[in-house]
Protein backbone atom coordinates (compact mmCIF):
# COMPACT_ATOMS: atom_id res chain seq x y z
CA UNK A 1 0.00 0.00 0.00
CA UNK A 2 1.19 3.14 -0.82
CA UNK A 3 0.52 5.97 2.27
CA UNK A 4 1.89 8.73 -0.37
CA UNK A 5 -1.09 8.35 -2.67
CA UNK A 6 -3.35 9.51 0.51
CA UNK A 7 -1.44 12.81 1.01
CA UNK A 8 -2.65 13.42 -2.84
CA UNK A 9 -6.47 15.59 -2.30
CA UNK A 10 -8.04 13.49 -5.00
CA UNK A 11 -7.73 10.38 -2.97
CA UNK A 12 -8.60 12.43 0.58
CA UNK A 13 -11.27 13.92 -0.42
CA UNK A 14 -13.74 10.56 -0.80
CA UNK A 15 -11.72 8.27 1.76
CA UNK A 16 -12.38 11.21 4.22
CA UNK A 17 -15.88 11.28 3.21
CA UNK A 18 -16.47 7.71 3.98
CA UNK A 19 -14.18 7.79 7.66
CA UNK A 20 -16.91 11.03 8.61
CA UNK A 21 -19.69 8.22 9.86
CA UNK A 22 -17.46 5.91 11.40
CA UNK A 23 -15.65 8.49 13.65
CA UNK A 24 -19.12 10.02 14.44
CA UNK A 25 -20.71 7.16 15.45
CA UNK A 26 -17.46 6.37 17.30
CA UNK A 27 -17.65 9.70 18.98
CA UNK A 28 -21.01 9.23 19.94
CA UNK A 29 -21.11 5.83 21.28
CA UNK A 30 -17.98 6.63 23.57
CA UNK A 31 -19.84 9.98 24.60
CA UNK A 32 -22.71 8.11 25.84
CA UNK A 33 -20.52 5.90 27.81
CA UNK A 34 -18.42 8.37 28.80
CA UNK A 35 -21.66 10.12 30.46
CA UNK A 36 -23.06 6.95 32.01
CA UNK A 37 -19.87 6.85 34.11
CA UNK A 38 -19.38 10.53 35.26
CA UNK A 39 -23.34 10.56 36.53
CA UNK A 40 -23.95 7.20 37.56
CA UNK A 41 -21.06 4.92 37.73
CA UNK A 42 -18.87 7.38 39.90
CA UNK A 43 -18.97 7.80 42.78
CA UNK A 44 -19.45 10.81 45.17
CA UNK A 45 -16.03 12.99 45.78
CA UNK A 46 -15.45 12.87 49.48
CA UNK A 47 -13.97 16.65 49.40
CA UNK A 48 -15.73 17.99 46.69
CA UNK A 49 -19.19 16.45 46.49
CA UNK A 50 -20.94 15.90 43.49
CA UNK A 51 -18.90 19.03 42.10
CA UNK A 52 -16.53 17.40 41.37
CA UNK A 53 -17.90 15.85 38.09
CA UNK A 54 -17.04 18.68 36.17
CA UNK A 55 -13.29 16.79 35.86
CA UNK A 56 -15.56 14.64 33.12
CA UNK A 57 -15.53 17.64 31.09
CA UNK A 58 -12.74 19.40 31.99
CA UNK A 59 -10.03 17.52 32.10
CA UNK A 60 -10.43 15.94 28.74
CA UNK A 61 -11.06 19.28 27.14
CA UNK A 62 -7.95 20.55 28.22
CA UNK A 63 -6.34 17.52 27.03
CA UNK A 64 -7.33 18.03 23.94
CA UNK A 65 -6.85 21.66 23.52
CA UNK A 66 -3.20 21.24 24.02
CA UNK A 67 -3.14 18.58 22.04
CA UNK A 68 -4.35 19.29 19.42
CA UNK A 69 -2.22 22.57 19.14
CA UNK A 70 0.47 19.91 18.66
CA UNK A 71 -1.06 18.00 15.94
CA UNK A 72 -1.53 21.49 14.53
CA UNK A 73 2.42 22.46 14.91
CA UNK A 74 3.23 19.27 13.35
CA UNK A 75 1.17 19.47 10.42
CA UNK A 76 2.57 22.94 10.38
CA UNK A 77 6.55 21.04 10.28
CA UNK A 78 5.31 19.09 8.19
CA UNK A 79 3.80 21.47 5.50
CA UNK A 80 7.17 24.09 5.55
CA UNK A 81 9.39 21.46 4.91
CA UNK A 82 8.03 19.45 1.82
CA UNK A 83 5.65 22.08 1.31
CA UNK A 84 2.35 19.24 1.23
CA UNK A 85 -0.90 20.83 0.60
CA UNK A 86 -3.00 18.51 2.50
CA UNK A 87 -0.95 19.41 5.28
CA UNK A 88 -1.76 23.16 6.26
CA UNK A 89 -5.13 22.13 5.12
CA UNK A 90 -4.91 19.75 7.81
CA UNK A 91 -3.73 22.74 10.66
CA UNK A 92 -6.10 24.46 9.32
CA UNK A 93 -9.00 22.13 9.89
CA UNK A 94 -7.83 21.28 13.48
CA UNK A 95 -7.98 25.32 14.54
CA UNK A 96 -11.27 26.07 15.44
CA UNK A 97 -11.99 23.01 17.59
CA UNK A 98 -8.89 23.55 18.88
CA UNK A 99 -10.42 27.17 19.90
CA UNK A 100 -13.56 25.55 20.88
CA UNK A 101 -11.58 22.87 23.66
CA UNK A 102 -9.31 25.86 24.81
CA UNK A 103 -12.78 28.11 25.56
CA UNK A 104 -14.58 24.85 26.90
CA UNK A 105 -11.59 23.79 29.25
CA UNK A 106 -11.52 27.77 30.64
CA UNK A 107 -15.18 27.94 31.12
CA UNK A 108 -15.56 24.41 32.77
CA UNK A 109 -12.32 25.56 35.05
CA UNK A 110 -14.63 28.81 36.20
CA UNK A 111 -17.06 27.21 36.90
CA UNK A 112 -15.51 24.77 39.10
CA UNK A 113 -13.12 27.41 40.37
CA UNK A 114 -16.25 29.48 42.12
CA UNK A 115 -17.44 26.95 44.06
CA UNK A 116 -13.87 25.07 45.30
CA UNK A 117 -11.72 28.11 45.52
CA UNK A 118 -14.39 31.24 45.69
CA UNK A 119 -13.38 32.52 42.11
CA UNK A 120 -14.50 32.28 38.78
CA UNK A 121 -10.58 33.53 37.85
CA UNK A 122 -7.57 33.97 39.48
CA UNK A 123 -4.34 34.89 37.47
CA UNK A 124 -2.44 31.77 38.13
CA UNK A 125 0.40 30.26 35.86
CA UNK A 126 -1.94 27.18 34.80
CA UNK A 127 -4.77 30.23 34.03
CA UNK A 128 -3.27 32.47 32.48
CA UNK A 129 -1.38 30.28 30.01
CA UNK A 130 -4.10 28.86 29.08
CA UNK A 131 -5.53 31.88 27.77
CA UNK A 132 -2.72 32.47 26.21
CA UNK A 133 -3.24 28.94 24.07
CA UNK A 134 -6.97 30.54 23.53
CA UNK A 135 -5.35 33.24 21.78
CA UNK A 136 -3.05 31.99 20.25
CA UNK A 137 -6.30 29.87 18.75
CA UNK A 138 -7.54 32.42 17.75
CA UNK A 139 -4.84 34.77 16.38
CA UNK A 140 -3.69 31.51 13.64
CA UNK A 141 -7.75 32.04 12.78
CA UNK A 142 -7.86 35.78 12.86
CA UNK A 143 -4.15 35.68 10.53
CA UNK A 144 -5.86 32.52 7.95
CA UNK A 145 -8.54 35.30 7.54
CA UNK A 146 -7.04 38.36 6.83
CA UNK A 147 -4.31 36.77 3.96
CA UNK A 148 -5.95 36.26 1.01
CA UNK A 149 -3.33 34.13 -1.06
CA UNK A 150 -3.56 30.80 0.78
CA UNK A 151 -0.09 29.86 0.34
CA UNK A 152 0.88 33.15 2.37
CA UNK A 153 -1.51 32.49 4.63
CA UNK A 154 -0.25 28.44 5.46
CA UNK A 155 3.43 29.87 5.35
CA UNK A 156 2.85 32.46 8.13
CA UNK A 157 0.13 30.39 9.97
CA UNK A 158 1.79 27.52 10.32
CA UNK A 159 5.18 29.76 11.34
CA UNK A 160 2.91 31.25 14.65
CA UNK A 161 1.99 27.34 15.13
CA UNK A 162 5.70 26.43 15.50
CA UNK A 163 6.20 29.70 17.60
CA UNK A 164 3.00 29.41 19.82
CA UNK A 165 3.76 25.51 20.66
CA UNK A 166 6.66 26.43 22.86
CA UNK A 167 3.32 26.94 25.26
CA UNK A 168 2.12 24.12 25.57
CA UNK A 169 5.12 22.66 27.38
CA UNK A 170 4.80 25.56 29.66
CA UNK A 171 1.09 24.62 30.43
CA UNK A 172 1.52 21.42 31.19
CA UNK A 173 4.22 22.10 33.57
CA UNK A 174 3.16 25.39 35.14
CA UNK A 175 1.54 23.22 38.25
CA UNK A 176 5.03 21.99 38.96
CA UNK A 177 7.11 25.26 38.29
CA UNK A 178 5.11 27.84 39.92
CA UNK A 179 2.98 27.73 43.48
CA UNK A 180 -0.30 27.57 41.95
CA UNK A 181 -3.75 27.53 42.77
CA UNK A 182 -4.89 24.88 40.16
CA UNK A 183 -4.40 21.76 41.70
CA UNK A 184 -1.42 19.27 40.30
CA UNK A 185 -2.37 16.70 37.22
CA UNK A 186 -4.49 13.71 38.37
CA UNK A 187 -3.12 11.06 35.97
CA UNK A 188 0.47 10.93 35.16
CA UNK A 189 2.33 8.02 33.18
CA UNK A 190 5.35 7.96 36.00
CA UNK A 191 2.99 7.27 39.08
CA UNK A 192 -0.14 5.61 39.97
CA UNK A 193 -3.16 8.00 39.33
CA UNK A 194 -4.45 9.96 42.54
CA UNK A 195 -7.73 8.74 41.95
CA UNK A 196 -10.49 5.85 42.30
CA UNK A 197 -10.54 4.02 39.11
CA UNK A 198 -13.91 4.40 37.91
CA UNK A 199 -12.96 8.30 37.82
CA UNK A 200 -10.22 7.64 36.03
CA UNK A 201 -12.31 5.62 33.61
CA UNK A 202 -14.50 8.03 33.31
CA UNK A 203 -12.29 10.67 32.17
CA UNK A 204 -10.62 8.54 30.05
CA UNK A 205 -13.84 7.45 27.83
CA UNK A 206 -14.57 10.83 27.64
CA UNK A 207 -10.89 11.86 26.48
CA UNK A 208 -11.38 9.19 23.65
CA UNK A 209 -14.58 10.22 23.03
CA UNK A 210 -13.26 13.95 22.28
CA UNK A 211 -10.72 12.70 20.17
CA UNK A 212 -13.18 10.97 18.25
CA UNK A 213 -15.16 14.07 17.54
CA UNK A 214 -12.35 16.22 16.72
CA UNK A 215 -11.08 13.80 13.74
CA UNK A 216 -14.28 13.71 12.39
CA UNK A 217 -14.85 17.42 12.65
CA UNK A 218 -11.40 18.13 11.06
CA UNK A 219 -11.88 15.84 8.18
CA UNK A 220 -15.14 17.61 7.20
CA UNK A 221 -13.51 20.82 7.66
CA UNK A 222 -10.01 19.35 5.50
CA UNK A 223 -12.72 18.02 2.96
CA UNK A 224 -14.50 21.53 2.41
CA UNK A 225 -10.91 23.78 2.45
CA UNK A 226 -9.31 20.96 -0.08
CA UNK A 227 -12.62 21.31 -2.26
CA UNK A 228 -12.14 25.18 -1.93
CA UNK A 229 -8.66 24.61 -2.93
CA UNK A 230 -9.02 22.64 -5.61
CA UNK A 231 -12.28 24.12 -7.41
CA UNK A 232 -10.09 23.82 -10.91
CA UNK A 233 -9.18 20.29 -10.93
CA UNK A 234 -10.98 17.48 -12.55
CA UNK A 235 -11.78 15.62 -9.65
CA UNK A 236 -13.06 18.61 -7.36
CA UNK A 237 -15.29 19.44 -10.68
CA UNK A 238 -16.60 15.75 -11.05
CA UNK A 239 -17.33 16.29 -7.29
CA UNK A 240 -19.37 19.37 -7.63
CA UNK A 241 -21.39 17.60 -9.90
CA UNK A 242 -22.20 14.99 -8.26
CA UNK A 243 -23.22 16.96 -4.66
CA UNK A 244 -26.47 19.05 -4.64
CA UNK B 1 -28.07 3.41 41.19
CA UNK B 2 -26.14 6.08 43.26
CA UNK B 3 -28.69 8.57 43.22
CA UNK B 4 -32.02 8.58 45.63
CA UNK B 5 -34.20 10.08 43.59
CA UNK B 6 -33.99 12.29 39.87
CA UNK B 7 -34.60 15.34 41.78
CA UNK B 8 -31.13 14.50 43.76
CA UNK B 9 -29.52 13.68 40.40
CA UNK B 10 -31.10 17.09 38.68
CA UNK B 11 -29.85 18.88 41.97
CA UNK B 12 -26.01 17.46 41.79
CA UNK B 13 -25.80 18.04 45.99
CA UNK B 14 -26.25 22.23 45.40
CA UNK B 15 -23.73 22.12 42.60
CA UNK B 16 -26.44 21.89 40.26
CA UNK B 17 -25.35 25.50 38.63
CA UNK B 18 -21.96 24.58 37.99
CA UNK B 19 -22.62 20.74 36.73
CA UNK B 20 -24.91 21.63 34.83
CA UNK B 21 -23.42 25.10 33.76
CA UNK B 22 -20.64 22.98 32.77
CA UNK B 23 -22.04 20.10 30.59
CA UNK B 24 -24.86 22.58 29.17
CA UNK B 25 -22.13 24.72 27.95
CA UNK B 26 -19.95 22.09 26.23
CA UNK B 27 -23.40 20.47 24.74
CA UNK B 28 -23.62 23.60 23.75
CA UNK B 29 -19.99 24.41 21.68
CA UNK B 30 -20.29 21.06 19.79
CA UNK B 31 -23.82 21.71 18.65
CA UNK B 32 -23.01 25.05 17.42
CA UNK B 33 -19.47 23.50 15.64
CA UNK B 34 -21.75 20.74 13.86
CA UNK B 35 -24.17 23.37 12.97
CA UNK B 36 -21.62 26.15 11.64
CA UNK B 37 -19.89 23.19 9.74
CA UNK B 38 -22.84 21.65 7.55
CA UNK B 39 -23.97 24.88 6.70
CA UNK B 40 -20.19 26.32 5.54
CA UNK B 41 -20.38 22.97 3.44
CA UNK B 42 -23.60 23.85 1.83
CA UNK B 43 -22.60 27.47 1.34
CA UNK B 44 -19.08 26.25 -0.18
CA UNK B 45 -20.54 23.56 -2.41
CA UNK B 46 -23.31 26.11 -3.86
CA UNK B 47 -20.75 29.29 -4.54
CA UNK B 48 -18.04 26.80 -6.62
CA UNK B 49 -20.90 25.16 -8.31
CA UNK B 50 -22.03 29.11 -8.92
CA UNK B 51 -18.59 29.98 -10.13
CA UNK B 52 -18.22 26.38 -12.34
CA UNK B 53 -21.41 27.49 -14.08
CA UNK B 54 -19.93 30.69 -14.81
CA UNK B 55 -16.72 29.59 -15.80
CA UNK B 56 -18.46 27.47 -18.77
CA UNK B 57 -20.18 29.76 -20.20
Amino acid sequence: MNLYRYASPATFHPLAGRLVPWFAALAAALAAAGLYISFFVAPTDFQQGEGYRIIFIHVPAAWMSMFIYIVMAFWSAIGLAWNTRLSFVMARALAPTGAMFTFVALWTGALWGKPMWGAWWVWDARLTSSLILLFLYVGYMALQAAIDDPRRADRAGALLNLVGVINVPIIYFSVKWWNTLHQGASVSLTRAPSMAQTMLWGMLVMALAAWMYTIAVALVRARTLILERERQTEWARAVLKEEA
Amino acid sequence: MIWESWDAFWAMGGYALYVWGSFGMTLACIAGEVWLLRRQRRQVVSRLRRLQRFDSQ
